[in-house]
């Protein structure tokens, strides 16, 4: 059976998530679930629980050829926090962190949350795209809908206007 | 127009009239982390650049529909029981009060009428929350998200278009969503069936904790259960799936109930009037102690082994009976055998005017033992 996320290799980790009453389940190369975080004996559950901020602060202190390339080891030019205060606090020291360390904290993200790519709430600002209108939009629409469900018509008439404004500038 | 340090009175205690019915879950609680575009997250930054966000958040919460009529309260000026009164009620975290060795800067911002707000300057520049009575995850996310949409539009907030809103700790990043509920299962407990129903929670992306949150034990049986993880899902996926796990523990914590009842009617019985009798008549209560009768007597009240106290009376009682509560009301600093003995007078007068108003609206008063000890439990058939 070839990994259903590259097509390429034979799945070798096949991963079962039950959420709610709905159970998928997905079978992954070698190098595809190590992308996704998982280890083949580790691979149950929707968020595996292997410690992943002690491991990715080990990968943050190391002097490995991804860290440097990536530019971990030195200080976030904003905040000027360093891959060891991050390993004493666990925290990042600001927004900036995120660009600066994106490609760690990308693989750090998926262990922990079993994703590395936020779907809720789209917030706009001067450097949204299309795509992240195109989000707000799906975003204002399913919200809607659950206004309508929810009987809270008030903001289903608030989230029709803005929809409608949004339609109509585009 | 915020005003500032009104007295706390009742303040962000609504939830304990709420959900009355279901007895098992006793709030639900939403909160969303922000930061603000710009600056640093607030353990990275100094104290002038903590101050320059409070200013910019009570400026932005000045326009905020959900804010109207609010009032804040920066904790570098509450005195200490007025701090301890906000972490006992759940509005502030320990961690907003800082270490002491700088000005934290810190503040809550809460609506007049409901117990939704803001903590400025916690671990993140702004965490949204609301907390309501029940099983109202769908409310207590309504309100929050509103207030979102409008200081989303008032504040530029640190966002990635693919790692979504920004925190400090990773943990957190995506949504920045944390749902929880506060539950009282005794009967998982007392069937030692608890360890499985926890065991679950933890494989379907759920964690638990206990009355005073992270890190706290579990004492009187309460539960805090949430969300753990808040990236790649929809704000409403998270809160539906938590809403249906706590569905499912709610039936099983109903069927636990059951066996009890059917099993060993007379343990519980006796379990249920010792807890009411301690309370009504002790002189002096640990909290702990405190706690683990009120979660007896709460089993007996929602199981109607006992007709009285009503539930809303239980968890004023869970609230007050706490040391800064105690201290407020008799205007001193109390050591803890002198606590213990004010909260035991507490407990009684509380459970004495709530028999009173009992007998006077003809319902049975706890203490009179004519309903169950006459005959079988009304369970037990």
């Amino acid at each position: 059976m070839l990994c259903d996320d590259c097509g390429k290799e034979d799945a070798e980790v096949h991963v079962t998530s039950i959420e709610g009453e709905v159970m998928s389940m997905v079978q992954l190369c070698a190098s595809c679930a190590a992308e996704r975080g998982l280890a083949a004996e580790s691979a149950i559950g929707e968020a595996p629980s292997k410690p992943p901020l002690l491991d990715f602060l080990g990968q943050l202190g190391s002097t490995s050829p991804a860290a440097s390339a990536a530019g971990a080891s030195e200080p976030c030019p904003f905040c000027g926090i360093t891959a060891s205060d991050f390993r004493s606090a666990g925290r990042v020291g600001c927004s900036q962190c995120y660009v600066h360390f994106e490609s760690q904290l990308s693989g750090l993200l998926r262990r922990i949350h079993g994703s590395a790519h936020h779907s809720g709430k789209v917030y706009i600002n001067e450097t949204s795209d299309i795509s992240d209108r195109l989000g707000q939009l799906s975003s204002m629409r399913r919200r809607l809908k659950r206004a309508i469900e929810t009987e809270d018509f008030e903001t289903a008439a608030k989230l029709r206007d803005q929809i409608h404004e949004i339609e109509v500038q585009a | 127009m915020i005003r500032t340090s009104a007295p706390l009175d009742e303040r962000g205690l609504d939830w304990i009239v709420g959900g009355i019915e279901e007895a098992i879950v006793l709030s639900s609680r939403v909160r969303v982390a922000r930061n603000l575009q710009g600056f640093p997250f607030p353990g990275r930054a100094g104290a002038e650049e903590r101050s320059e966000v409070l200013e910019r958040v009570r400026t932005a919460a000045e326009h905020a529909d959900s804010l109207r009529s609010a009032c804040i309260w920066e904790v570098d000026s509450l005195d200490r029981v007025d701090r301890e009164i906000l972490v006992e009620r759940h509005l502030i975290s320990r961690d907003l009060l800082g270490d002491g060795s700088s000005p934290s800067r810190g503040a809550l911002i809460l609506a007049d009428e409901t117990s939704c707000g803001v903590m400025v300057n916690e671990e993140d520049h702004l965490r949204l929350q609301a907390l309501v009575g029940g099983l109202e995850l769908d409310a207590a996310w309504r309100q929050v998200d509103r207030l979102d949409e409008e200081l989303g539009t008032l504040l530029p907030l640190a966002y990635h278009h693919q790692f979504g809103f920004l925190t400090a700790c990773p943990t957190n990043v995506g949504t920045g969503l944390r749902a929880s509920v506060l539950i009282h299962i005794p009967g998982l407990v007392l069937t030692k069936e608890i360890s499985k129903v926890l065991e679950g929670i933890s494989q379907v992306g759920l964690t638990y904790r206990g009355l005073y949150g992270e890190g706290s034990e579990v004492i009187g049986n309460f539960f805090q259960i949430s969300n753990q993880t808040t990236l790649g899902k929809t704000e409403e996926d998270l809160i539906d799936h938590l809403a249906r796990v706590t569905g499912k523990v709610i039936e099983y914590e109903r069927s636990a109930r059951s066996v009890l009842l059917r099993e060993a009617p007379a343990v519980l019985e006796d379990k249920v009037w010792r807890a009411y009798g301690i309370l009504r008549t002790a002189r002096s209560l640990a909290l702990e102690e405190m706690m683990n009768l009120l979660s007896g007597v709460r089993l007996g009240v929602s199981l109607k082994l006992l007709k009285s106290p009503r539930v809303e009376t239980l968890n004023e009682i869970l609230v007050r009976g706490q040391v800064a509560h105690l201290e407020r009301e008799a205007g001193g600093r109390m050591n803890e055998h002198e606590a213990d003995v004010c909260r035991a007078s507490f407990v009684r007068d509380k459970l004495a005017s709530d028999e009173r108003d009992a007998s006077e609206s003809g319902r049975s008063a706890g203490s009179s033992d004519t309903t169950v000890a006459d005959g079988p439990p009304s369970g037990g058939g």
